[in-house]
């Protein structure tokens, strides 16, 4: 603060009482949320199914549903349109060279699928179905995985019961143990191998794009 | 900032001679470094641009590149997603220098499109487990006490994803594009959660956006009430709508899925929410079939931006080696580049503000006598950690985890000057 700043505050005892500093923990800013607005905003649902609407719907109904709403990109059956997501099938194959991850053979919890389709399915209309109606979708996925059969009514209720057979093999971040060697402070500097060899080129599969071509599609990393 | 004198003793201990003597004939497409016999019309012949008085002050009211500088721009991969609104576009790494990517160029990724937002009407929610939930709006989040800058690297978990199986696509702009860094402009998220009021049986957020994908990830409360930000402005100005326009989440060194864009809500609990980007997405599919989940932090990983497929050398003799190192775990503290795909190393020159979770640039100047080069880079932070080579990460990893690919890159440059994607034993 310059001396005359100074001055000016010392004189201007007032504008003290008017202007002090703010400090985190007295913040008087925000509005308390209502209810209402809260309600509006948290439909999350959890893995314990905290958060599920009150509803229920069958498969039968998420056949018809699934038709008119999803089945342009998803397919028929879960099976995928292009590049769009493959939504069934997949059993058996997380450790083959292409694995399809698909709610039945990858998705850990059933929750995730009732969330995602009640907060941004369908693409491009989201948040646009009633919660019977993701029930009965729900409930059809599950049955497309053959998870639950085909006079499945799927609830609020019983929600919580329905495991997905992948759930297992899932577990936290553990690469401070398991990649431990990579902890390495004085790494190699000269002659560290005898010989280089090329063992792979970007050019052959030549998928750039630009590039004049475009080559057989290899497995995308963007989902 | 200490800037290095060119031909200072610094300079010339670092100056790489490579061994072998240059061929006789230039190779094609390299230009030969003797001098021009005859005056150079640029010169002595007066241009336009001397002559006729130029454009205004107030030509482009808002600035941009020059003209010649029109193939700088981000790209996108068609094949990779089934649509535009929900896909990804790359920075173009080979063409920038310095630490700071520019706001336009910063690469981009949605899950449901670019949301529009008026910032007089984005609210911003505070609830669960707290004793008073709140709702601010963009006025009074700009009001709060605690306003901070800092500069962080985003990077997508994805980013070189498309490299686990083998080396895929011909430009650091592809394989290594999913990242920016810029200067943030904001509050803590601490900040928030204090005025609300954490209950002690709160564990999680989980963090919301307010796009057509209403866009979720669970975040451990540590972490939210350790460095994350409510961020407004980036590089000094309002953040892009591409960047979360009016306001986005900064989850410092984590994967950049987590930062959530057109942020709106913040929810406290007890547990993770098991939503569909840290479940079905952003978990890594080992080898034997099961998944790691939760793998936020950003390994320590570069690349050499220059020379690289897009970016080939153009002359023998004096060269630049240009790159860009970053880790989530902290602050870069060596890079070593190798000429020889990975036999020998030579450390190269941090040169500008290395900050912690932020992208830190790298030069070794070095003398090409127009050899094949078999180009790389590692990095190493200030936990100890050294950048993998991609064998080392296979061995533990497998190839089906498409995230966190932090293997070590190698550019084949060619005699020529020109480099590919290549990977070497």
């Amino acid at each position: 603060m310059s001396r005359s700043a100074r001055s000016c505050a010392i004189a201007g005892t007032f504008v003290l009482a008017f202007t002090g500093l703010a400090t985190a923990d007295a913040v008087k800013l925000g509005r308390p949320a209502l209810p209402e607005e809260i309600k509006a905003w948290d439909i999350d649902v959890r893995p314990d199914g905290l958060g599920l609407p009150e509803g229920k719907g069958s498969v039968a109904q998420g056949e018809e549903l699934f038709q008119n709403n999803c089945a342009a990109c998803h397919g028929e059956f879960g099976e995928g349109v292009g590049r769009w997501p493959v939504l069934a099938g997949g059993q058996g194959t997380l450790k083959s060279e292409r694995p399809e991850k698909t709610i039945g053979s990858f998705w850990p919890d059933t929750s995730t699928v009732f969330d995602y389709v009640h907060r941004a399915m369908p693409f491009g209309a989201a948040q646009t179905l009633q919660p019977d109606e993701v029930y009965a979708i729900v409930a059809y996925l599950l049955y497309l995985n053959d998870v639950v059969p085909d006079d499945y009514v799927l609830s609020k209720e019983n929600f919580p019961t329905v495991a997905l057979p992948n759930r297992p093999n899932f577990y936290d971040d553990d690469r401070e143990t398991t990649e431990k060697a990579f902890w390495n402070a004085a790494p190699c500097m000269k002659d560290c191998k005898s010989a280089v060899e090329i063992t792979s080129h970007a050019a052959v599969l030549d998928v750039t794009p630009d590039a004049g071509k475009e080559g057989d599609k290899p497995a995308g990393a963007v989902e | 900032m200490t800037q290095t004198k060119s031909g200072s003793p610094v300079d010339r201990r670092r100056f790489l001679t490579l061994a072998g003597l240059a061929g006789a004939g230039a190779a094609a497409g390299v230009r030969p470094a003797a001098a021009e016999a005859t005056p150079d019309p640029d010169i002595v012949n007066l241009p336009p641009w001397t002559q006729a008085l130029g454009a205004g002050v107030n030509n482009h009211p808002y600035g941009i590149p020059s003209p010649f500088e029109k193939d700088v721009v981000r790209r996108e991969v068609t094949w990779l997603t089934a649509s535009s609104e929900s896909s990804v576009s790359f920075t173009p790494l080979y063409a920038l220098d310095g630490i700071i990517t520019p706001n336009g160029l910063c690469f981009v990724r949605h899950h449901g499109g670019e949301a529009e937002i008026d910032p007089a009407r984005h609210r911003f929610m505070i609830h669960g487990l707290v004793d008073k939930p709140l709702v601010f709006t963009m006025e009074d989040i700009k009001r709060m006490p605690g306003r901070t800058n800092r500069v962080y690297f985003l990077e997508c978990a994805a980013n070189s994803g498309m490299e686990w199986r083998g080396a895929q696509l011909n430009g650091c702009q592809y394989t290594h594009g999913m990242i920016h860094n810029v200067v943030y402009t904001g509050v803590p998220l601490r900040a928030f959660l204090e005025a609300a009021g954490v209950k002690p049986r709160g564990k999680w957020v989980l963090a919301e956006g307010a796009d057509a994908s209403a866009m979720t990830r669970s975040i451990p409360l540590e972490k939210a009430m350790d460095d994350c930000l409510v961020a407004w402005a980036m590089n000094g100005e309002a953040l892009r709508p591409e960047q979360g326009y009016p306001l986005r989440l900064v989850v410092p060194g984590w994967e950049g899925n987590m930062w959530i864009k057109w942020l709106r809500r913040i929810e406290v609990g007890d547990q993770p929410w098991g939503q569909r980007e840290e479940t079905s997405k952003y978990t890594d599919l080992l080898a034997d079939g099961r998944s790691r989940r939760f793998t936020f932090i950003m390994d320590a990983k570069s690349v050499v931006t220059s020379p690289s497929p897009q970016a080939p050398l153009i002359a023998k003799g004096p060269n630049v080696v240009s790159g860009v190192a970053w880790s989530g775990r902290g602050t870069i503290t060596r890079v070593d580049v190798s000429l020889d795909g990975g036999k020998n190393w030579t450390t190269a020159r941090i040169e500008g503000p290395a900050l912690p979770r932020a992208m830190t640039r790298f030069y070794l100047d070095v003398d090409w006598n127009g050899e094949e080069l078999l180009l790389q880079s590692r990095a190493m932070d200030d936990t100890g950690y050294l950048q993998p080579t991609k064998a080392e990460l296979r061995a533990v990893r497998g190839v089906n985890s498409i995230y966190h690919n932090n293997g070590i890159q190698t550019w084949l440059v060619r005699s020529n000057g020109e480099a590919e994607n290549v990977e070497v034993s």
